[in-house]
């Protein structure tokens, strides 16, 4: 077992070939590997894998997990706030504000507070419930998008933006194809643009599931239709379609003619991003804290240490350290962040 | 600037050519002509002259955002466009979304250029003011009008196609107009897309024929007698202009380099009025060009000494005649402009005639080549006799048969990141050879690999990086790519004592391991082999 930075007390949560593990509680959270109890805050790859003995999610989201994790798996739920003694802690979960259902995890020991941020973000989301800043003495936080020329606008301008596009690939008879993760930024996408419109979406298999599982759970979305079920030889001119950034140049794009592409994503905030990859357009759109996000949610946590997880954790480490006088440390995982694909 | 910002944002939206000669035109009708001149002046490419040290805007974006030089070393090397990295680290209060808008050669000229007499405190105050008041576009565009370079992912071809169809007139006449020194101004821009087509200005070069490189066997170019061979000069690419009593010698980089080549110059001023030569500006003497080096370390020099002069001494070799007492003659076919250009030049040192080449057949010229590299020279140059003069880098009249390259076998060693596009990207190599057991650099080069190799080579440097430097990386010297390069000279301010010419990545050796790479030693042997 490989031991987390030095840190002066008995730590309530460590790092283990396994992933992230509370030795009072003996459970995991967000395991890389099979374990007996695994405590899952959101269900992306990175965060919700497969083989675990038992898991315990947010209600919310248990829809998502049982797609991710199969249904033979053990999963228990707990709604947010809802608090469980497991071992010798209390462990509960409160909102995220990343994807539906997402959660940081809070773990009290003998009057101690730890809490897991998973991944969050403080913009406001229309298919989640927003963060909740949960006061403790030590943050793990995320870090994926740890540098300051990372801020994101106010969703709904993005929303008219990608509007603005579609509308203009609608008049001179072209198809939009806009790449976005599959799950999460499709259907948060998908509500944002509801307040704007209501013309049907066109989506890819894989992000259809999902967006299943989000009206499954009461979120108001655009009328969507997979692409699988249209007729061979169906002009798509004037689609809006929603695919993952993985179906970029595969075969499944040739049926689209003339059209242009789109990437939503927090990295377009960079030009040569978007350029060096080949989409037209870049809309910076992020489920991830952007920097004063970060900043701001470390000093709302109140901790007296913030350990740095996911993406630029050394810089974000460092800033507060000597900036912010907070007693900061990078805390290295696999987690991946927001990544191509 | 909105314009000018608008029409950044349209091109920077498509990859589509059309689409990008489309919104070129839209500008340039749309736009009064001082300022459609300024943005034509960024548009191909020209940039001020540096008003503001990169250093002191550096030092003031990070005094107003409060971010310590760490983090904006960091952030800059993620960014890679200091443009683009000062916008980005700005736009974080509420940014108005317009402005009062002030055009463009306002801007310039009222505004950017006066800073150029400014204190550094002054210029602190006003570029930090109007820093605050631009919005996030077009601080961007602001930031690079100051920093340099502003091109949009267009050629100065597609802005002349949509110069000329704006105008109504052929491209050709455009950029003829658009050659050499101008300046953005009302005047300029109202002349450029003109009707008349004279034009008065005498120190104007005509635009350069380029040749393609011949990548078929030649004899496929058909009858031996219908072309003209001559070697391939390795030197400057110039244009002679002697016209109106003035005398003009033009790179083919645009750049007016008179004043470099004084002894040519001097002997220009006794050629007749209304004369322009095409040829090479070689390092000559007694008959014979000399290596490109000697003419290389003329050009590095600050100050032309006599010793200078002596030691490097120019000639102007010429090969085409395309105006002949003020007459345009690029409609002639060469075979005729070629008699021309041999009796304007009989007995004129300083203007030796690039030779004909006379091997009667496609195989005794391919014997012939062998000679070019003792000759100092590149090759061949291929040209049709009836062809006319034409500009650009049209296909099928003029071919470049060049020798083949020296090539090495060499091993990564360091990354470094890309600039603009690519600045999250490694695309610039270091590459060593072994001396003995230990590696020594020799060459960076940063083209020759597909978008594709790139991509995958950068994942293996990230994941096989030893140490880091800065933005620089040293990786595991495992990968052995071949190396072409055009020629190999001594240099004690290298490490490896040499310095390689005009290097390039030819392939990614996956095939070889680190032990089938090329010693010093061999490469030393080339600089000894007879020249
Ligand atoms: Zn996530
Ligand atoms: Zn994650």
């Amino acid at each position: 077992m490989n031991v987390s930075p030095v840190l002066d007390r008995q730590p309530l949560v460590t790092v283990t070939s396994d992933g992230l593990y509370c030795p009072p509680g003996d459970f995991h959270i967000d395991p890389w590997r099979p374990v007996a109890r695994a405590l899952i805050t959101h269900a992306h790859g990175d965060h919700a894998r497969w083989g675990s003995q038992r898991y315990l999610g947010t209600s919310p989201s248990v829809g998502l997990l049982r797609k991710r994790l199969g249904a033979e798996a053990n999963i228990s739920t707990l709604g947010y706030g809802e608090r469980l003694k497991l071992g010798d802690v209390t462990v509960s979960f409160h909102p995220a504000g990343h994807v539906l259902g997402s959660a940081q995890i809070r773990i009290e020991h003998r009057g101690e507070v730890w809490v897991v941020s998973g991944d969050y973000k403080r913009d406001p989301d229309p298919t989640c419930l927003p963060f909740e800043p949960v006061r403790c003495d030590t943050f793990i936080t995320e870090a994926t998008f740890a540098l300051p020329i990372y801020r994101w606008d106010d969703t709904r301008l993005v929303a008219q933006e990608v509007l603005r596009w579609w509308d203009g690939n609608r008049e001179a008879g072209r198809a939009s194809v806009l790449f976005c993760y599959a799950l999460g930024k499709a259907q948060r996408l998908l509500a944002e643009l509801a307040r704007l419109t209501d013309r049907e979406v066109l989506v890819h298999g894989a992000t259809h599931a999902l967006v299943e599982c989000y009206r499954e759970a009461g979120v108001r979305m655009l009328p969507t239709r997979p692409v699988s079920e249209m007729e061979k030889g169906t002009s798509y001119a004037g689609a809006l379609v929603l695919a993952p950034p993985s179906a970029a140049g595969s075969t499944w794009m040739r049926r689209f003619g003339e059209h242009e592409t789109g990437f939503a994503s927090g990295w377009m905030r960079v030009r040569g991003n978007r350029r060096r990859r080949g989409y037209d357009r870049g809309f910076v759109l992020s489920d991830h804290a952007d920097w004063p996000g970060l900043l701001r949610t470390a000093k709302e946590t109140g901790a007296s240490r913030i350990l740095v997880t996911h993406g630029s954790s050394d810089t974000l480490a460092r800033y507060l350290r000597e900036n912010l006088g907070l007693d900061a440390a990078p805390l290295s995982t696999p987690f991946e962040g927001e990544t191509e694909d | 600037m909105h314009r000018l910002a608008d029409l950044y944002e349209a091109l920077d939206a498509t990859t589509s050519t059309n689409a990008k000669v489309e919104a070129l035109v839209g500008y340039f009708r749309d736009t009064p002509p001082e300022d459609a001149a300024w943005g034509l002046f960024f548009l191909t490419g020209r940039r001020l002259k540096r008003l503001i040290p990169s250093k002191a805007l550096r030092q003031w974006v990070r005094e107003l955002t409060d971010t310590p030089e760490w983090l904006f070393d960091e952030t800059y090397a993620v960014v890679g466009d200091l443009a683009e990295v000062i916008a980005l680290l700005l736009d974080q209060t509420e940014r108005p979304a317009a402005t009062e808008e002030l055009p463009l050669s306002r801007w310039m000229e009222e505004r950017v250029l006066p800073l150029a007499g400014l204190s550094l405190p002054e210029q602190r105050e006003r570029v930090t003011g109007w820093w605050h008041v631009l919005p996030r576009r077009e601080l961007f565009l602001f930031n690079k009008m100051l920093t340099g370079e502003l091109r949009v992912g267009v050629s100065d071809t597609l802005v002349v196609r949509a110069l000329a169809q704006h105008a109504g007139l052929p491209p050709a006449a455009v950029s003829h107009r658009l050659m050499g020194t101008w300046a953005p101004s009302r005047a300029f821009f109202e002349q450029l897309i003109a009707p008349d087509v004279s034009d008065g200005d005498r120190s104007r070069p005509y635009p350069f024929y380029l040749a393609s490189p011949l990548e078929q066997p030649p004899a496929q170019l058909g009858e031996r007698d219908a072309w003209l061979v001559e070697w391939k000069w390795d030197g400057i690419r110039g244009q002679l202009i002697r016209r109106q009593g003035g005398v003009y010698l033009w790179s083919r980089g645009e750049e007016l380099i008179t004043e470099r080549f004084p002894e040519i110059a001097e002997a220009a001023a006794s050629l007749p009025d209304g004369t322009v030569l095409d040829g090479e500006v070689l390092a000559y003497a007694g008959g014979q060009p000399l290596p490109f080096s000697l003419l290389q370390r003329r050009i590095g020099r600050q100050k032309l000494t006599a010793r200078v002069l002596a030691e490097a001494p120019a000639a102007f070799m010429a090969y085409d005649l395309l105006e002949q007492e003020g007459q345009d003659l690029r409609g002639l076919p060469l075979r005729e402009r070629r008699a021309r250009l041999e009796a304007l030049l009989r007995d004129r040192p300083m203007f030796p005639v690039s030779p004909v080449i006379t091997a009667p057949t496609w195989e005794s010229l391919a014997e012939a080549r062998h000679e070019s590299r003792s000759r100092n020279v590149e090759g061949f140059m291929i040209k049709r006799l009836e062809s006319p003069y034409q500009h650009g880098r049209k296909r099928g009249d003029w071919w470049k048969w060049k020798i083949d390259p020296f090539t090495v076998d060499a091993i990564l060693l360091y990354a470094h990141p890309g600039h603009g596009r690519r600045a999250s990207l490694y695309t610039d190599y270091t590459f060593a050879v072994w001396k003995g057991e230990e590696l020594l650099p020799i060459a960076k080069a940063y083209s020759g690999l597909t978008d594709e190799e790139i991509a995958r080579l950068d994942r293996w440097i990230r994941a096989h990086t030893r140490e880091k430097f800065g933005p620089v990386r040293s990786v595991e010297p495992l990968q052995v790519f071949e190396l072409h390069f055009e020629g190999i000279a001594a240099s004690p301010r290298h490490k490896s004592g040499i310095a390689l010419r005009f290097p390039r990545i030819a392939r990614w050796r996956s095939d070889k391991t680190p032990r089938d790479a090329d010693s010093l030693e061999r490469l030393e042997e080339l600089l000894h082999a007879p020249a």
